[in-house]
């Protein structure tokens, strides 16, 4: 292409003036970025993609300045303009979407005020102009219900609407340049789904030229033409995506794929390899290949002197000095065979029936307050049955507000139970965690979610296992401190994390503790409450890894929650989907993810964003929201947004369970037939 | 691993987590102004007999009554000839054990109060803070002269006062601190493990309000040397011939057109205090915000 870009970045550096002087963020990034083309930044966190992004509209706050290079926007330097004239381009000619939608709209004014904004501001448009201006905006985003939008509040709209008001008022003066910073992140898959094809509308309809910063390589190899692979602060490979998905070169662009979980490969044929070790801070980082500390073919020249970008093909630069011995080899394949199924149906351990957990809605009226109005409830989970079996992994996936979370702590009792039974190991544990036995408690534990808040902060990690193991009495006084070291070393950390503090520590660190912590007891079962969703790609891998290795050494039973159903693949035996506090899909793994589905399954597969380029998306697209469960929908909770719902039936009657055979039943008015082409 | 080998690495430990927080205080300016305030107060209280040369009370010297500074009097001479310098430095060891003592007891019941409400929820918490609001209603002084008053003036006394006044703000802020630890996951995970909820509350959400707690406490100590000289000048702190700030305000400010010197002294003394706590609460405050 002979045309002027619109964005030409050349031997970027960034800096930051800390307390302990001047740290390069960002150095020697160069990108080019064409009308109608979207260039993906992908890059684990911590690596400068957003830095990147920020020194283009100047935002890098009061201690950050661009140190070097150049930043050409249609031919023209912006570094070194003022304030003013970089605010003037900003509203018009550069547009900016960002991660959290909800924080970046302002929920004390009306959308159609905070949309109109800029119009009335920067054009000087008569306020009813705008307006009519900003519904036709939004009518370009596919907003449903525009006139009802306009005049809502922005926490009155759901994650995914918030995100197209966003989108909407970035295309508003149709920008020459969109930078969207992770927009899809903190969406869930089927909305993220909708967005992402929403987002490669618009690049084919208004040539809109587009900077798209992730951490996700599936999204990216979605909406993408071209890629900048980013580590710590470096463009390590550049290409276009057919290129760089079907020839990862660089040892860090492999590691990233090799450390996805494929949701196409059952439980037991792949191997996660991670990235061992972590992104470098940026005043630590080495002087030699940056990624070398962490790269399996290091060899002694590495650690001299920077490699530069070599062209290993036309369009195709690597960041290393091997990178035509990496070329030529194609990504090594880690699969194995899966290890044959040994024993027949081993003993269940947990068997919940008809599980029904409801939360009491806060009376809003006098009348409720003196007990004159009836109790309203949430039916988080409503009546949900599920077995889990031996050294087997039942994986519950779901959009948020599925209601899984809630199952998870009414099974191991932190949730009060309103109705159904819960077996396990023969024992009813019916009633909640405070009158249970402590020897029905230490056979069921929990790893949770938040790698933040799942450690005490005021203890060290090695005090906190060893509160377990005290309480459970596990081993002799005398020998916890060994168990502890034993324990910390069967989630691959090692004996110097005994004093460390929470703070001390990142993430999947956190979490392999949280996961140390939970097996302690030695208990028969383990629930997993969305172990690896905050967790960086290279990082989950090896959090997925332990897991994987408890389970096989200690033959635990185990639950997976998530909504990523590539993990949960990975992991799981058995799987159910659920949807508005029901189960509408259950059976073996296998069968869960091939025809006959579930509508809602095969949107949810259909939504998964899949590492490869080439391959056609199935279009099956969630509308809407999940409903309210205080007033759960009639018929099939699911019918509002069923793509194949049935008027007069669905919305009518309570669907009938199929049973496909082999434990696989589905919860559905479509005829059996019909399921087995939703997903082809 | 034997005992010794882990009583071995503990120390280190310690020594960190004091090198930790005392690397929070230093690293603001405003808290070291306010702790070097304050450690001049300490150590004045403490080594008063050092370095005053009169006893407060009995050395009264009517040869030179209402004296203004001097060599002998380093800041003067109150009616009754007794020496201002030493009054104010022992007047600092009355407020500075009245001070935290009360405070501490008011933290006591303010947490034996504030924990369980906000960990059950429900009605408790209903009952405890409704309670709490009926004693919040008193204006705090009010209230502070009406226990005194009640009471008598005694150092117990105003203790007892300052104790009951300063609870409830305690305890709200304890609740609303335990309102959120306890919705976090190392919560459930002690859960998890069978723990009894006075041990949640004890060992799990306690410790990780101390930042905010310590910040209130030194507000709240500076506060109360405030009331306490404010008692005293009402004639509510303690008898006479005790050195006592407000106190001395008290019998001076009448006669302050002809020797304002222990009147001056008394202020110039609660003022210094009572900034110093409030800029070290205040550094540290912003220190361990941003520290997070």
């Amino acid at each position: 292409m002979n045309e002027v870009p619109i964005l030409s970045v050349k031997d970027l550096a960034v800096s930051y003036k800390t307390r302990k002087g001047q740290v390069d963020a960002v150095r020697d990034v160069s990108f080019d970025i064409c009308e109608g083309e979207n260039l993906g930044l992908v890059g684990e966190s911590g690596c400068g993609k957003s830095t990147v992004a920020f020194s283009i509209v100047n935002f890098l706050g009061p201690n950050g300045f661009v140190s070097n290079g150049q930043i050409l926007f249609k031919g023209q330097e912006l570094r070194g303009r003022s304030e003013e004239e970089l605010r003037k381009l900003r509203g018009a000619d550069i547009a900016m979407v960002y991660q959290e939608p909800m924080s970046a709209l302002n929920p004390s004014m009306m959308i159609r005020d905070q949309l109109a904004e800029s119009l009335v501001i920067h054009r000087g448009m008569k306020r009813e102009d705008a307006y009519r201006e900003c519904e036709e905006a939004l009518h370009r985003v596919y907003m449903p219900d525009v006139e009802g939008v306009m005049k809502r509040y922005s926490f009155q709209l759901s994650g995914g609407q918030q995100q197209r008001v966003l989108i909407a008022m970035a295309m508003l003066n149709n920008p020459a340049l969109l930078i969207m910073d992770e927009p899809t992140t903190a969406l869930d898959v089927t909305v993220e789904a909708a967005v992402l094809d929403l987002i490669a509308e618009l690049k084919q309809k208004y040539r809109t030229a587009t900077l798209y910063i992730s951490h996700n390589l599936g999204v990216v190899a979605r909406v993408s033409d071209k890629v900048a692979v980013m580590y710590a602060g470096e463009v390590v490979e550049y290409a276009t995506t057919k290129d760089i998905y079907a020839r990862p070169t660089h040892p860090y662009t492999k590691g990233l794929m090799r450390c996805l979980p494929d949701v196409d490969a059952p439980k037991g044929t792949r191997v996660l390899v991670p990235i061992p070790g972590r992104v470098p801070s940026p005043d630590q980082v080495p002087a030699g290949c940056i990624f070398a500390p962490r790269c399996e073919h290091r060899k002694d020249t590495c650690d001299v002197g920077r490699p530069q970008l070599l062209e290993v093909a036309t369009g195709h630069l690597v960041r290393c000095s091997s990178a035509m011995e990496w070329y030529a080899q194609p990504i090594d394949a880690a699969h194995r065979i899966p290890p044959p199924p040994s024993r027949e149906a081993p003993p269940v351990v947990l068997d919940a029936e008809s599980v029904k957990t409801y939360y009491p809605v806060p009376f809003k009226t006098v009348k409720g307050l003196f007990g004159m109005e009836k109790r309203r409830y949430v039916r988080a989970v409503d009546d949900v049955s599920v077995t889990v079996q031996r050294g087997r992994t039942l994986g519950i996936v779901g959009e948020s507000g599925c209601g899984k979370s809630t199952l998870a702590k009414t099974i191991v009792g932190l949730e009060p139970l309103r109705g159904g039974k819960v077996d396990f190991l023969g024992i009813d544990v019916t009633k909640p965690i405070q009158k249970r036995s402590l020897s029905t408690i230490r056979e069921l534990q929990m790893v949770f979610q938040d790698p933040n808040g799942t450690l005490n902060p005021s203890y060290s990690v090695g005090d906190q296992i060893a509160e377990s193991l005290k309480r459970f009495r596990t081993v002799p006084s005398g020998e916890v401190y060994g168990e502890v070291v034993r324990l910390l070393r069967a989630v691959k950390l090692n004996e110097n994390y005994y004093h460390r503090l929470p703070r001390q520590m990142s993430g999947g660190e956190k979490q392999r503790v949280g996961i140390a912590r939970a097996i302690a007891s030695n208990p028969a079962m383990v629930v997993c409450d969305e172990p690896v969703s905050a967790l960086d790609v290279s990082v989950q891998a090896a959090v997925l890894n332990v897991l994987v290795e408890v389970q096989q050494q200690h033959d635990t039973a185990m639950i997976l929650i998530s909504h990523d159903l590539s993990a949960v693949r990975f992991f799981s035996d058995d799987v159910a989907v659920m949807y508005l506090g029901r189960i509408v899909e259950i059976g073996p793994c296998e069968a869960i993810y091939s025809p006959p589905s579930h509508p809602y399954t095969a949107a949810l597969l259909a939504a998964v964003p899949r590492p490869d380029p080439t391959l056609e998306q199935k279009n099956i697209r969630l509308s809407g929201v999940v409903p309210s469960a205080v007033n759960p929908p009639s018929g099939c909770r699911f019918h509002t947004r069923c793509p194949f719902v049935m008027k007069g039936v669905c919305d009518v009657e309570e669907p009938p369970v199929q049973d496909i055979g082999n434990g696989h039943k589905i919860v559905c008015h479509l005829p059996t037939e019909q399921l087995y082409h939703l997903n082809p | 691993m034997t005992a010794a080998t882990q009583t071995a690495i503990l120390p280190p430990r310690r020594r960190q987590r004091f090198a930790d927080s005392m690397r929070v205080v230093l690293s603001s300016r405003v808290a070291v102004v306010g702790l070097v305030i304050v450690l001049f107060w300490v150590v004045v209280a403490i080594g008063a007999p050092v370095f005053t040369k009169y006893d407060p009370s009995k050395d009264q010297d009517y040869k030179a009554l209402d004296q203004a500074p001097s060599a002998q009097h380093f800041l003067g001479t109150d009616h009754l000839g007794r020496d201002v310098w030493s009054r104010v430095a022992y007047g600092a060891r009355t407020i500075l054990l009245l001070g935290p003592l009360s405070v501490a007891v008011a933290f006591l019941i303010g947490m034996a109060l504030g924990l369980p409400a906000g960990y059950y929820g429900g009605w408790l918490d209903e009952v405890i803070m409704r309670l709490l609001d009926a004693l919040m209603a008193f204006p705090t002084i009010l209230l502070y002269m009406i226990i005194i008053s009640a009471l008598g003036a005694s150092p117990v006394n105003v203790v007892i006062a300052i104790s009951v006044g300063g609870a409830p703000g305690i305890a709200r802020l304890v609740r609303a601190l335990t309102l959120d630890i306890r919705t976090r996951e190392y919560v459930s995970a002690a859960k998890l493990r069978g723990d009894s909820a006075a041990r949640i509350m004890a060992r799990e959400i306690l410790p990780n309000c101390r930042g905010p707690l310590i910040v209130d406490f030194l507000l709240r100590v500076g506060y109360a040397a405030f009331y306490i000289g404010t008692l005293g000048f009402l004639g509510l702190g303690l008898p006479p011939p005790t050195p006592d700030w407000g106190g001395m305000v008290q019998e001076g400010h009448a006669r302050m057109m002809a020797n304002p010197w222990p009147v001056l002294a008394a202020t110039g003394a609660i003022v210094t205090l009572v900034i110093g706590l409030n800029l070290f609460a205040d550094g540290l405050r912003e220190e361990t915000m941003r520290y997070q």
